[in-house]
């Protein structure tokens, strides 16, 4: 391509000076890592005076940037609790949410969330070489230690993944309870597969395919941007789809929320089973009083909760071993086997065209033995996940069909507790909430409904409900 | 007003929950402390070792930012301020002038000044310079190699994920302290040692 003589300025007399110019150089910079590069032509003879310029370097965001999000997040999470718990509003919990969106979501540009550091600390716990930052470990604890003592009130207005789809809730649906219940098999999956691919150094899943990243960018690949524009749409009638359907986060806020200690509740003294609340929450997650119902036979119930417990062993083993099955195709989705799996393929058939990676893998002289063995170990490890994944999921399942097939008596309306965003929408409907009558002004929707349930016969049980519903209309 | 005073410990469920609840906060506690003793105080970024970097083009075309992160930078020290210069012109370009089809840079990124006979500097307007690595290939092969790639931390967002990183076929991303950011040609890292000062060439 490149003709060298063909550079006449380079002249010869310049020869001696860039040996001792390349002698300097080299006894300079023995110590780095291309002291091997080679300098083919000498270093500049200037006749006037000249000083290098410097190779500029922009910092990063500082240390200290970090370390005001962390406090941010917890005065957010703390703000938003007051409001949930406390005050009840869901007017403050809207606005807090609106500022979070801005500031978590358009300014920071949503990195790191809690929901991604998921994967910073299953690679920070199993791979040595990675030491998780101070201050991505807090932003994964931090909205957990919250939920165990106070709900999710990360969900209702910290998170932006969450307010951005909260903004959008117009015309909600619901949705049937068994695809309900079917679909929130899909976070645990999602959590456990990024888990596997965060430990086992092949990817960050839950960030890559993050479907509002590029929105809070303003920029972003084709594909994810209408990913997200397909979630956003969808939610305007399924309320919140990736925080119910997808979150990997939510999973675990839900295991902590279960037993917090305290969390927003639907009325503020004694609920009178007035039904007002029961179409207010767009996510179907209030739980409606059961205690007039029919109680199923107890041997049947007993029988049935015996099949059941039987069958988790068998459920965990049979979800393992389809985890060790999927764990070679799995396994293919990091790089280092992906290579090895190309490197063997183009040795059966000659025919196949190089391509970048293995043109590369050739270049950088790494053995075959040393590519072969650290596939090897990859696929080991993503076998042994497999079947740790693939169990833990039978496991959740088997745990899904227990909890489905038994009921706790409940006298009350109750907010879910593992699954409530604390997003306060259900608090202004209860008749007993000073914020009642803002929500129930004639020509509302819910004015219309409250006076539909007014009719005869809507009450089945309560007279105390009736009254204090037409008391405060 | 809520009630702050928390449930009712005649329950039995209610008991059995606060158990829970306190199990769960230990664990959270260990898994903190666990995670945290093997952690570090500073955050990291991401940054291209140009050691292993083989100017592969996914640096322009996968990162979210646009125009890439990535830029080309220039070691002057390195720099053989050639007059032909296999980074800035085109093989066989027509003239040595900064025409467009002369140039090799698709993007008009690189600013060439006369310094003195027959020397020439060559500066990477990073405004333009879309991290290509045209001009880092063909100064690798034929020149100094003092053009390298390097992630510009006043761009890049620092993705958790970073979807360059992910395509690199020659596994030349890393993780890097962010209080030492770069991995500068022929300037040892800070945290390594002392930083060495260009060499000077006065006559």
């Amino acid at each position: 391509m490149f003709e060298l003589s063909s550079d006449k300025v380079m002249s010869k007399r310049f020869a001696l000076i860039s040996l001792v110019i390349l002698t300097y150089f080299m006894s300079n910079f023995a110590t780095t890592s291309l002291a091997e590069d080679v300098m083919r032509f000498p270093a500049p003879e200037f006749s006037t005076a000249y000083d290098f310029p410097d190779t500029t370097i922009p910092a990063p965001t500082t240390q200290t940037a970090q370390w005001i999000d962390v406090f941010l997040l917890t005065l957010a999470l703390s703000v938003a609790s007051w409001l949930a718990v406390k005050k009840r509003s869901r007017r403050g919990i809207f606005w807090l949410s609106i500022i979070c969106l801005i500031y978590f979501g358009f300014i920071k540009q949503g990195c790191v969330c809690p929901i991604g550091s998921i994967q910073n600390v299953a690679l920070g716990i199993f791979d040595s070489n990675y030491a998780i930052p101070m201050t991505v470990l807090l932003f994964f604890i931090i909205p957990l230690a919250f939920a165990l003592f106070l709900g999710r009130v990360f969900c209702s207005s910290v998170c932006a993944l969450g307010a951005i789809q909260d903004l959008v809730i117009l015309k909600p649906i619901n949705l049937p309870k068994k695809l309900t219940m079917a679909l929130s098999m899909i976070p645990y999956i999602y959590l456990g597969s990024a888990i596997l691919f965060a430990a086992t150094n092949t990817g960050f899943i839950i960030c890559r395919y993050d479907p509002f990243i590029g929105f809070f960018r303003l920029n972003g690949n084709a594909p994810y941007l209408y990913l997200g524009a397909g979630f956003l749409l969808s939610g305007v009638f399924i309320a919140r789809p990736y925080c119910r359907f997808f979150c990997p986060y939510g999973v675990l806020l839900g295991w902590m929320s279960q037993f917090s200690r305290w969390h927003l509740a639907i009325t503020p003294t004694e609920c009178v089973d007035c039904r007002l609340c029961e179409a207010s929450c767009p996510f179907d997650y209030i739980d409606k009083p059961n205690t007039g119902l029919d109680r199923e036979n107890r041997e049947t119930g007993v029988h049935r909760l015996g099949y059941l417990f039987a069958m988790i062993p068998v459920l965990v083993i049979l979800g393992g071993w389809i985890g060790h099955r999927m764990s070679v195709p799995m396994s293919s989705y990091n790089n280092t086997v992906f290579l090895a799996e190309q490197v063997i393929a183009e040795q059966m058939d000659s025919a196949l065209e190089p391509t970048l990676q293995t043109e590369t893998y050739r270049s950088m002289g790494m053995s075959e033995d040393e590519l072969l063995t650290k596939a090897a170990l990859v696929r080991s490890r993503m076998n042994m996940g497999g079947w740790l994944l693939g169990g833990f999921l039978g496991l959740i399942f088997g745990v899904k069909l227990i909890k489905i097939s038994t009921v706790r008596s409940r006298k009350d309306y109750e907010v879910h507790r593992s699954t409530c965003f604390s997003c306060a929408r259900c608090c202004s409907y209860c008749p007993s909430d000073e914020m009642w009558k803002s929500n129930f002004v004639p020509g509302s929707e819910a004015y219309s409904q409250a006076m539909s349930l007014l009719e005869p016969g809507k009450f089945s049980e309560s007279n105390t409900a009736k009254e204090t519903v037409e008391s405060k209309v | 007003m809520a009630d702050l005073k928390g449930p009712d410990k005649s329950n039995r469920f209610e008991f059995i929950k606060q158990g829970v609840s306190r199990v769960i906060a230990l664990g959270l506690g260990m898994l903190g402390g666990f995670t945290a003793f093997a952690s570090r105080r500073s955050n990291t970024v991401w940054q291209i070792d140009p050691s292993k970097c083989v100017q592969c083009e996914h640096c322009s075309t996968d990162c979210v930012v646009s125009p890439s992160a990535v830029k080309c930078v220039q070691s002057y020290p390195v720099c053989g301020y050639c007059q032909l210069c296999f980074g800035y012109f085109q093989p066989n370009a027509p003239e040595l002038t900064a025409a467009a089809e002369n140039q090799l840079c698709p993007t008009d990124a690189i600013e060439r000044i006369f310094v003195d006979d027959p020397y020439w500097e060559y500066n990477i307007e990073e405004d333009k310079c879309i991290g290509c690595a045209k001009c880092v290939q063909a100064c690798e092969m034929f020149g100094n190699a003092s053009f390298y790639l390097q992630v510009r931390h006043d761009v890049c967002v620092n993705c958790n994920n970073c979807s360059i990183a992910m395509q690199c076929p020659s596994d030349a991303w890393e993780r890097v302290p962010a209080d030492d950011p770069y991995i500068l040609k022929h300037i040892p890292r800070q945290t390594a040692g002392l930083r060495i000062a260009p060499p000077q060439f006065h006559v």
